[in-house]
């Protein structure tokens, strides 16, 4: 990848550097993202370990392995993954976020291949990973169908995708459009469309028909006592998350 | 990760020693920067302190593979008896007695000698992989980045860390430089504390008497030792202080009887002036304060390392887990997690504790009558008599690993 870090001009510089400190601000816009971000680690390390074998309180358990972060954002979960050993390459379709990214993952001192790209035109080029990640990125897309096999072409045989996104209920409406858009104004109003979000029957259908074997699913959910998120076996009522794996690997 | 190591613990006391440890077996790298020179901490003597360790805090120990080596010196504390009382009268009718059969878990404690719980722990410091020690060096100063926190020692060395541990006690030159503020006050009391041995065999009871200068408590050692811990205003405390061995056992002899025979003393004597020192916050960026550095109280009821120990589980488990996750863990949103876990636990021990003494520590004839009457009851209502059983014993809340015996 050419870097293109040294042709930005410095009035650009400070203007990513204001939006990567507003990106990792744990109190400040992304304060939902920083909140779940712990209860979607624990469910991604969990799955990657077991998977592949490794053991998380190994030094960088996650090593050899190749990792792409779809909708990487400014490398909330990337920058994770890369301090766990694994080689990560960031994708996130809106261009302001990628120097944003790398400017913070160069501060901590962590290499990251962040790219203005889509997984679509990944797939066409030919890249694939043993991981794939697709978090809370299905309900923003136009055609899920096509999207998620896009996602199933980036994986290796035997390679494990997770994949999290919102149900479609009255109770997901209440909590995740009246609640955190309206009432908590946790995002921007508009963030999401509920006619968009999928139901888990609905996302394992689609996987399947991508080519891929779901193998989990587990429900995120808030708990207002904690003030924290964490993984539930029975209530995925609202946020879930889901691994399936691309069948064909040798055993 | 580009740093030095991940944590760096200012302190290599009780508190910071147990955190290394812990770290340490959750596979994080660690360096603990201890200004006492390691000869100071090493020296075997017996010198008279020791420690009244909850069951919770026996178990962080045995978690961290310490207990087989304290074990064989430790007594356990099979009884507790508080009583109210005045010198020279001994106890009121009204006792209250917390008896180990009542819990679970078996004895309700171990008292564990300063002589035996350090060399302990430096020996596994030493032991461990992950540990690099710094000796007879303070740190001078830091500054929290956006990466990480550079950290200034006194010969001008700088390391770099991802979190800062303040484990450098009530008077923390970390928490200040944090700019952390505390609430702080003292009682106008002071504590003598020595060893005493006697002709009599304390059978495992630990005793709490209140009398009306402050509490004295009489808690078992191995053999026929006991280590008192004897509070007096502040002035008084100085003159007995002054006293020679003789007068000053002349003073205590009356204090609690003759239920322990003829008594000596068994050990040097310190004495501890008594104040409650509580932090604003116990967090700050890439900073987190341990023990004495967040929260000071009045050693009413032998609770400082026992809540020093708490922090340490709480700390290592969130520091581990959030390791674990590949999280940045000197992130502020990490460190809150500690905060949230042990602020409240630490600001009710020192409100009660507070309290307890304001209560127990004067001679107003109906809070005297009162207390006896409360005692009284609590001792009249096993359940509530086991609740209090329970909290001195540290099992109470949301327990972290460690104080449940598991590892991290």
């Amino acid at each position: 990848m050419p870097n293109d870090q040294t042709t930005i001009d410095p009035a650009e510089i400070e203007k990513f550097q204001a939006m990567a400190a507003e990106w990792w601000d744990p109190n400040g816009k992304f304060k939902p993202l920083h909140m779940l971000n712990p209860c979607r680690l624990d469910y991604i390390t969990g799955q990657i370990a077991s998977e592949f074998e490794r053991d998380l309180a190994a030094e960088r358990p996650f090593e050899g392995l190749r990792l792409l972060d779809i909708g990487c954002g400014g490398g909330l979960l990337a920058e994770p993954m890369t301090r766990l050993g694994a080689e990560v390459v960031g994708a996130d379709a809106a261009e302001r976020n990628i120097p944003v990214a790398r400017l913070h993952a160069e501060e901590q001192g962590l290499g990251i291949d962040y790219r203005h790209t889509t997984a679509e035109a990944l797939a066409a080029d030919g890249e694939v990973f043993d991981v794939v990640l697709n978090m809370e990125v299905v309900e923003h897309v136009s055609d899920p169908q096509a999207y998620l096999k896009a996602c199933h072409d980036l994986l290796k045989p035997g390679g494990l995708m997770v994949c999290s996104t919102l149900n479609r209920n009255p109770k997901s409406y209440l909590f995740a459009i009246i609640g955190a858009e309206h009432v908590m104004r946790w995002l921007p109003k508009g963030t999401h469309e509920w006619k968009k979000f999928i139901t888990p029957d609905e996302l394992f259908d689609l996987l399947r028909n991508a080519g891929l074997d779901p193998v989990d699913k587990k429900g995120m959910v808030f708990n207002p006592v904690t003030w924290s998120w964490g993984l539930s076996v029975r209530d995925l009522s609202v946020n879930y998350v889901t691994a399936s794996i691309r069948p064909g690997a040798e055993t | 990760m580009t740093s030095d190591t991940d944590v760096l613990i200012a302190g290599g006391g009780l508190n910071g020693a147990a955190l290394a440890l812990a770290l340490a077996s959750g596979g994080l790298s660690v360096t603990v920067v201890d200004p006492a020179p390691v000869k100071v901490r090493k020296r075997a003597g017996f010198d008279g302190r020791s420690y009244a360790l909850a069951l919770a805090s026996k178990r962080v120990l045995a978690a961290l593979g310490l207990w087989e080596a304290l074990k064989a010196d430790a007594q356990p504390m099979l009884e507790i008896k508080v009583s109210d009382g005045r010198a020279g009268e001994g106890a009121s009718p009204f006792v209250l007695e917390f008896d180990h059969a009542e819990l679970d878990e078996g004895p309700m404690g171990y008292m564990v000698e300063d002589r035996h719980l350090r060399p302990a722990l430096l020996a596994a410091l030493e032991k461990s992989d992950g540990i690099t020690r710094v000796d007879g060096l303070s740190v001078t100063d830091h500054s929290a980045g956006a990466a990480g926190v550079e950290v200034t020692l006194s010969n001008a060395q700088t390391l770099t860390a991802a979190c800062l541990v303040a484990a450098d006690g009530r008077e923390s030159p970390t928490r200040s430089r944090t700019g952390i503020g505390r609430v702080a006050w003292g009682y106008g009391q002071t504590a003598l504390v020595c060893a005493i041995g006697h002709t009599r065999d304390h059978g495992g009871i630990a005793h709490q008497f209140f009398m009306p200068a402050g509490p004295l408590a009489v808690l078992p050692l191995k053999g026929r030792r006991s280590s008192i811990v004897w509070t007096e205003r502040a002035g008084r405390a100085e003159e007995i202080n002054a006293l020679d061995d003789t007068g000053y056992l002349d003073v205590l002899r009356p204090r609690f009887g003759s239920f322990l025979g003829d008594i000596d003393l068994a050990g040097a004597r310190f004495t501890y002036p008594l104040g409650l020192s509580l932090a604003h916050a116990f967090v700050a960026d890439r900073v987190a304060l341990l023990g004495d550095a967040a929260h000071a109280v009045h050693p009413i009821a032998g609770q400082g390392l026992n809540a020093g120990l708490r922090d340490v589980a709480a700390l290592a488990e969130v520091l581990v887990e959030a390791h674990r996750r590949g999280e940045d863990i000197g992130r502020r949103d990490v460190l809150e997690r500690y905060q949230l876990w042990r602020r409240f636990d630490a600001t009710a021990l020192a409100v009660a504790t507070d309290g307890f003494n304001r209560l127990f520590s004067n001679d107003n004839s109906i809070l005297r009558l009162g207390r006896d009457l409360g005692l009284g009851l609590v001792g009249a209502a096993p359940a509530l008599r086991r609740g209090f059983m329970r909290e001195a014993a540290g099992l109470t809340g949301a327990l972290p690993r460690l104080a449940e015996g598991r590892p991290l």
